[in-house]
Parts: C-alpha cells; sequence; structure tokens
C-alpha cells in the first residue's frame, strides 16, 4: 500500500513524532519567552521613567552618567551580537572551529559588558548613589541589574555551548540549540539599546532632562 | 494509574549524555509520581491540588461566614479575619480555580489534538511542582507567624515593613513569585504544544474551542504575568533591602502598585474565565448533540476578550481620582467586553436551541453557569459605570458580583468539566441521580450564599471588615448567607463523596459514555499512555464526530494523508526525571532563604538550582519508543 502512495507529497515525521509547525519547539518557546520578557522589561523600564525627576534626593542622573563610557560597553555589546551572527553562519557551514572561536567571542564580549557595568555600579556608588538613598538609585540599579542578570546568564550560556561541543562533537544539525540562543542575546542587546536611550542619552538632550 | 497494557517498559539502556542522576523508571509507586513527565498524570496532580487547595478556601470561607452569621460576633479576631478573607481570595484565584483550569488543559489539550504528550514534558512538570511549591510556601505561613492579611491585591503601602512587620505579606509576595514561574512556563508550554503538535489536518479552525480558549488564556498569562512578577519583586525589595518603590516619604507612588497589579490582575479575570467558557464550548454541543453555533466567532469573541481584556485594568481604579477623562474611557472599554461575552452567551444558546438536550448533571451544572454567569456579568456592566461604582465600591455588592463570576460562572463550568471528564479520567462513571442532587444542592446553596450579598452590599455592608452593627438591616440577609453555607457544604461534601465512590464502585464507562464529538474520546477510558495506537487523522471539525459519522461530516476525506507512515518510528514516550522536582524543590527552599534573609541557604540553593538546570539540560529529552500492536497479533496487519 505504501509503495504506490505519492511519496513526494509525503510529509516527513520526525522521531519524536509529527509536528504540525515548520518551527522547531524550541525557537516557538523562545520567541514566546521573549515576548513575555519584554513585559518584564517594559515593567521595569516603565517604573523608571514613571519615577524619573521623582527623587527628592541626589544624586540625580546628569551627577553620575558617563556617556562616553557606556558607549563604549554598549558598541562592545553590539558587536557581540555581530560575532552570534557569524558564529552560527559557521555551525551552519559545519566549520566547528570557527564556530567555537566566535561562540566564545561573543561570550567574552558580553563579559566584557558586564566588566564595564561592575566598575559603573561601584564608581557610582563612590559618587553616592545607592540602592536605598533615592528613587532613581532604586530604579536605576534593579533595571540595570535585571539586564545585567540576563547578560550573565547569557554568558554562562554561551560558554556552555562552549563546552558542550567538546563533550559530545557538534555538528550542523545542532544549529538551533545556537540559534536559540542567538535569538536571546540578541533579544537583551536590543533591550540594551533602548534602556541606554531612556536611561542614559534621553537626559543629555537639551530641554528633555529630567 | 492509567499505565496501558501494552506499554513497552522503559529499556535499561542508558540515554547518550547521562547526567548526575540515574534516569528513573519506575512506574508504580511515589517515585514514579515524583519523576513522571506524563501530561496525563501530571493532569490528575494539578486537579487534586486544585481541589485540596479549594477545600482549604472554603474552610476559611465557611469562618468568615460563622463569624458574620449575626451583628457583634466573636468567633475569630479582626486580625484573624483579616488573613482568613485574604488567604480566601489568594487560595481561590491562584492555587484553587486557575490551575484546576491548567489541571484540566494538562489533560486534555494533548488529547483533543491529537498528540502523545506536551511540546516540553520535564518543563510541564517543574511547572507542577513549581505551582505545588508556591501554594505550600504561601500555607506554611500559618505556622510561621501569620498569614498574610493585605487582601488578595495586598495594596501599597499597607505592604511596607513599617505597616506591616510580620512574615505575612513576605509569604504572600514570594510564594506568588514562586506560584507565577510555573503559571508562565506552563502557558509556554502549552503555546508550543498546540501550534506545533496539532494531527495532521487539525487546522487551527479545526481545532476544539476548548483548546483554542487555553491559547487565548496562555497568551494571557505570557503578557499578565511579568507585570505581577515585577510589582511583586518591587515589594520584596522595598521589604529586604530597603529600596524605595512604594515608600511615599521618598516620593514613591503607592498607586504604581494598584497599576500594575490591575493590569495583571483584570487579564487574570479572564485566565480564569476563558478555559471555563472552553469547557462548557464542549459540554454544551455533546449533551445538545448539535455542533458549536457560530464557531468563527466563538473563537473571535474569545480572541477579543483576550486583547480587551489588557485595556480595562483601570475600571478597578474608578475612585481613586483619576479624573473624568481616564474614568469615561475605561468605562467604554469594559463595557466593549461585554459584547463578545454576551456573543457567546447566544451561541451556547443557539447551539442549545433546536437540539436533542440529554440533562445529565454535567449539562445541569453547564446551564447553570449560564444562568448565573449572566448575572454576574450584568452586575459587572453596572459597576463598570464609574458614577455606580462610586456608591458600591468596597461594599458586599461587589463582593456577590465577582463570586457570581469566579464562583457561578468559573467554578460551576469546571464541574461540568468534573462530570463531564470523570469517565476519561478513571473509566468510571459518576452516579448520574446522586449527581443531580448534588447539583441541586450546589446551585440552591451558592445562590443563598451571594444573592443576598448583593442586598447587604447596596445597603452600605462594606467588604474585609469583621462584624457589623445591629439595627440597620442587614442581619437577614447575612443569616440566609451563612444558611446557605450549610448547604454549599453539604453539596460538596456529597460530590467528594460520588468522587470516591466512583472511583471505587463506579460503572464502566466505555469510552465514549455520552456519544461526544472531540478525539479524546476517542482513545480508551483512561487513555493509555501513549494515548493513541496510531496517530489519528483529523477530516473536520469534531474530529472523532466526524469520524463515528462520516455522513454528517462536511471535511475532507484525508486522501492527502495516505500512504504516509506517522508512527515509523514507533511513538516517542520521553523519559522520567528527578530534575524537575528537584529544580522546584530548590526554589522553595530558596524562597525560604530570602524570607529569612538566610543567606548561606539562599547561594546554597542557587547552587543546586543552578546543578539542576545543568543536570537538565546534559540528561537530554530520553525516552523510548513504544510500537503498540506489535504483541498484538489482531493489530499487526495494519
Amino acid at each position: 500500500m505504501a509503495a504506490d502512495a505519492p511519496a513526494t507529497a509525503a510529509p516527513s515525521v520526525p522521531a519524536h513524532g509529527w509536528r504540525s509547525s515548520k518551527l522547531p519547539d524550541m525557537k516557538l518557546m523562545m520567541w514566546i519567552f521573549l515576548a513575555s520578557d519584554i513585559m518584564f522589561f517594559g515593567t521595569l523600564i516603565g517604573t523608571y521613567l514613571i519615577y524619573k525627576g521623582r527623587s527628592l534626593t541626589g544624586p540625580y542622573p546628569q551627577d553620575v552618567l558617563d556617556i562616553p563610557l557606556t558607549t563604549v560597553s554598549t558598541f562592545v555589546l553590539l558587536m557581540s551580537s555581530f560575532l552570534m551572527v557569524i558564529a552560527l553562519d559557521a555551525l551552519k557551514r559545519n566549520d566547528i572551529g570557527k564556530f567555537r572561536l566566535w561562540t566564545f567571542g561573543v561570550a567574552f564580549f558580553g563579559a566584557i559588558f558586564l566588566g564595564f557595568q561592575v566598575y559603573e555600579f561601584n564608581h557610582f556608588v563612590d559618587l553616592g548613589l545607592t540602592l536605598q538613598g533615592n528613587l532613581f538609585g532604586t530604579t536605576f540599579y534593579v533595571l540595570t541589574g535585571t539586564h545585567g542578570v540576563h547578560v550573565a546568564i547569557g554568558v554562562l550560556w554561551l560558554l556552555s555551548i562552549v563546552v558542550a561541543s567538546y563533550v559530545r562533537p557538534w555538528t550542523s544539525k545542532d544549529a538551533t540549540n545556537l540559534e536559540v540562543a542567538g535569538l536571546y542575546w540578541h533579544f537583551v542587546d536590543v533591550v540594551w539599546i533602548v534602556i541606554f536611550t531612556l536611561v542614559y542619552l534621553v537626559d543629555f538632550v537639551p530641554g528633555a532632562g529630567g | 494509574m492509567a499505565i496501558g497494557r501494552r506499554d513497552v517498559p522503559a529499556p535499561a539502556a542508558p540515554d547518550a549524555g547521562g547526567g548526575l542522576l540515574a534516569r528513573p523508571a519506575w512506574t508504580k509507586g511515589i517515585g514514579s509520581w515524583l519523576t513522571t513527565v506524563d501530561h496525563k498524570r501530571l493532569g490528575i496532580l494539578y486537579i487534586l491540588t486544585s481541589f485540596t487547595f479549594m477545600g482549604l478556601a472554603s474552610i476559611e470561607a465557611f469562618i468568615i461566614r460563622l463569624q458574620l452569621a449575626a451583628p457583634g460576633m466573636e468567633l475569630v479576631s479582626p486580625d484573624v479575619y483579616n488573613q482568613l478573607f485574604t488567604m480566601h481570595g489568594v487560595t481561590m484565584i491562584f492555587l484553587a480555580i486557575m490551575p484546576l483550569g491548567t489541571g484540566f488543559a494538562n489533560y486534555f489539550v494533548p488529547l483533543m489534538i491529537g498528540a502523545r504528550d506536551l511540546a516540553f514534558p520535564r518543563l510541564n512538570a517543574f511547572g507542577y511542582w513549581v505551582y505545588a511549591a508556591g501554594g505550600i510556601f504561601v500555607y506554611s505561613s500559618f505556622f510561621l507567624g501569620g498569614a498574610p492579611d493585605v487582601g488578595w491585591f495586598a495594596y501599597a503601602p499597607l505592604t511596607s515593613l513599617s505597616n506591616n512587620p510580620g512574615n505575612g505579606t513576605d509569604f504572600y509576595m514570594i510564594g506568588l513569585l514562586i506560584g507565577g514561574i510555573g503559571s508562565l512556563v506552563t502557558a509556554m508550554n502549552l503555546i508550543v504544544t498546540i501550534f506545533s503538535m496539532r494531527a495532521p489536518g487539525m487546522t487551527m479552525m479545526r481545532m476544539p474551542v476548548f483548546v483554542w480558549m487555553i491559547l487565548v488564556t496562555s497568551f494571557l498569562i505570557v503578557f499578565a504575568f511579568p507585570p505581577l512578577t515585577i510589582a511583586l519583586t518591587q515589594i520584596v525589595f522595598d521589604r529586604t533591602f530597603g529600596t524605595l518603590f512604594y515608600v511615599p516619604e521618598a516620593g514613591g507612588l503607592p498607586i504604581l502598585w494598584q497599576h500594575l497589579f490591575w493590569i495583571f490582575g483584570h487579564p487574570e479575570v479572564y485566565i480564569v474565565i476563558l478555559p471555563a467558557f472552553g469547557v462548557i464550548s464542549e459540554v454544551i454541543p455533546t449533551f445538545s448533540r448539535k455542533p458549536i453555533f457560530g464557531y468563527p466567532v466563538m473563537i473571535l469573541s474569545g480572541i477579543f476578550i483576550g486583547f480587551m481584556g489588557f485595556a480595562v485594568w483601570s475600571h478597578h481604579m474608578f475612585t481613586t481620582g483619576l479624573g473624568p477623562v481616564a474614568n469615561t474611557a475605561f468605562a467604554l472599554t469594559s463595557f466593549v467586553i461585554g459584547v463578545p461575552t454576551g456573543v457567546k452567551i447566544f451561541n451556547w444558546l443557539g447551539t442549545m436551541w433546536g437540539g436533542s438536550v440529554r440533562f445529565t448533571t454535567s449539562m445541569l451544572y453547564a446551564m447553570a453557569f449560564l444562568f448565573m454567569f449572566v448575572i454576574g456579568g450584568i452586575t459587572g456592566i453596572m459597576l463598570a459605570m464609574p458614577p455606580f461604582t462610586a456608591q458600591a465600591t468596597d461594599s458586599y455588592f461587589v463582593v456577590a458580583h465577582f463570586h457570581y463570576v469566579m464562583g457561578g460562572g468559573a467554578l460551576f463550568a469546571f464541574f461540568a468539566g468534573v462530570y463531564y471528564w470523570f469517565p476519561k479520567l478513571t473509566g468510571k462513571l459518576l452516579p448520574e441521580r446522586f449527581g443531580q442532587y448534588t447539583f441541586w444542592a450546589m446551585f440552591v446553596g451558592f445562590n443563598m450564599i451571594f444573592m443576598p450579598q448583593h442586598f447587604a452590599g447596596l445597603m452600605g455592608m462594606p467588604r474585609r471588615t469583621q462584624t457589623y452593627e445591629a439595627g440597620i438591616g442587614l442581619e437577614i440577609w447575612n443569616l440566609v448567607s451563612t444558611a446557605g453555607t450549610f448547604v454549599m457544604g453539604t453539596a460538596l461534601f456529597m460530590l467528594l463523596f460520588s468522587v470516591i465512590y466512583a472511583f471505587r464502585k463506579g460503572q464502566p464507562a466505555g469510552n465514549d459514555p455520552w456519544d461526544a464529538r472531540t478525539l479524546e474520546w476517542a482513545a480508551t477510558s483512561p487513555p493509555q499512555h501513549h494515548n493513541f495506537d496510531e496517530q489519528p487523522i483529523v477530516t473536520d471539525r469534531d474530529a472523532f464526530w466526524a469520524q463515528k459519522y462520516p455522513e454528517l461530516s462536511h471535511g475532507d476525506d484525508g486522501s492527502q494523508w495516505e500512504g504516509v507512515d506517522f508512527d515509523s518510528h514507533g511513538i516517542h514516550m520521553p523519559g522520567q526525571s528527578w530534575y524537575p522536582f528537584l529544580l522546584a524543590l530548590a526554589i522553595f527552599i530558596a524562597g525560604y532563604g530570602l524570607l529569612f534573609e538566610n543567606w548561606p541557604l539562599s547561594i546554597l540553593m542557587l547552587v543546586v538550582l543552578t546543578g539542576a538546570t545543568y543536570g537538565w539540560a546534559f540528561e537530554g529529552v530520553g525516552g523510548h519508543h513504544v510500537h503498540p500492536g506489535d504483541d498484538a497479533a489482531e493489530g499487526a496487519g495494519d
């Protein structure tokens, strides 16, 4: 019976069972998680903006924020996204050496960004901006800290991928695993662009400061 | 339970990658339940756990009603009374009715779409355990210094450390944070399952309405829980680390909590009610022997309700002084959301119209749902008018309103679901005649409790107040209301008794006792571990009905699937795992570490959590393949 069936039209059935969507489950899952994460960051950014200019005591944003310094760390984070793209491309071409190198590069750049953030937090505390000091401190640290935790998880994830690719050698068939991590990484990057704009840059636009 | 006779035992061969913990392979005993990833077992665990919490919430409600039976009673102190109504609300919303919907979704969504499990079985197990952990965490507060006493919405700055120095508020905040993780991951899991694992031929517009409503609900959870999670975290930070989010002296805005809470809280109402709409949309067509009336309109109404659910939150805040423009806008959106809800009511009536209606217990609950949900909806439209809310806010009128929606609405719909699906869950029928007595006791009891509260509320009786004065006309309404709790309490015991009785001695149900329409009835009762021996092929809406009565079907003939061997690899059954349970346990203990500011314990649990995450990731999906029919000679010829 199977012999005279139109084999060309027959859909392929993977070993884990029939799928009605062409998108791999993991990738769909990540998209939904990111949709949810938008609401997490949206709430934190909303809280920051609502409380902007309501601090009763200093230091205020203009007193502590250092645009040139954060521009550098922002640039590093953006470049890590570029490395992410070529890492995935390398894995899809089955160039395992390059895939490991660039994936490690993404994690390394992410770690540099985190280093900047640690320096920045220390420096701000020295300038008198604390979690408990005023509303700017409270909302700033919780918002950027949450983003930092996202970056740290991403770094850990990408390093784990590099290690895992030695434990059980990866091939281009594993590209979905990296792509899902990449989706997460790009998202965390985009969130930083929003934070950098709304928290850092806005305060230095003439007339828009609060 | 529910392990099919023909299941092949899991092979002893270890999976590639391995892990810290050996993959368990029990099929019986407590270990098999702690490590299960089977959506049916997890569904049963959800249902049993939520009914347990419902029992606790009912006891709290019973004590509240006894306290209010007559003016000036001193059964419980105002402090204990505050704890009781807070815990009653928190339990019913977060730990009873919402997870009951999740439980039905867990059990029946894969069966209804012709799948063998959810897309991420271990994540599903984790979702259950972390929900149970959150519930136990909140309830442990009774033994650790007092339960939360700030109302289920916990308005700031009532929750600040200076206003509320006890641990109760921390139990509320951290407990809901823990439970919220479970709701989120399970919602995401269900969305992927519904998009990705529908049987061949089951297009989106052929899905059962229940599955559609679960899809909409899951999206609501995905978008509504983050604002709550952040708001809870802000309070935890305020109380634990001294941040200033809701400290008015430092410029903080307590009203922000109300906005964040209700941006979650109103969608939450639909998170509770939409699965109930789904259940009703399965029960009424089955017992009317007609397809659902206006299927596409039903679906679109559900989606529209989901969208609008995010646009009405400030109607909970009409009396906070948002101003006439905001009040008018939110009044209008609240009126608009009544339209798709009304469409659904008329479509259910249209389904019954001209059908050959069978008045089973399940159908009686469904019809009572229609009646009482309309009452709750009408009072809802009244409360959507700001001038009326200004009069009725914080009164028993509001209490009556939301109990008609949540209790007479959602809960009665789920009771309809219990009577409808119990035969599928257990293979036994619930006693029908006794069920009808139970229904009438439930219906009369419920209306005795809550109908008088409308009048007490309109006469000015305030909510959340431990007692009331004699001689202002409130005695009779409260006495009737309290008397009603005895009737409804009896009904709940009757329900419990009939479930236990049927489980032990019930009549065998067969696979399809109701001549039903959807695919879960094509499986055995209870379904085998792998759900279906063969991949079901869907040719029409009401897929099982179309299989049974092809002459009544207007779908396709399924010929495009001919020759495709869907189970050529056998049926993949995911392996059991310790990690979901372990991960939830670590989060549970870390909650106490955070609450008691025991940092070594918290850090230790963070380490365990990270380790378990790696164990989970490197354990892999694993599992084995089942080949039903291989050992049965009669099935081999297919």
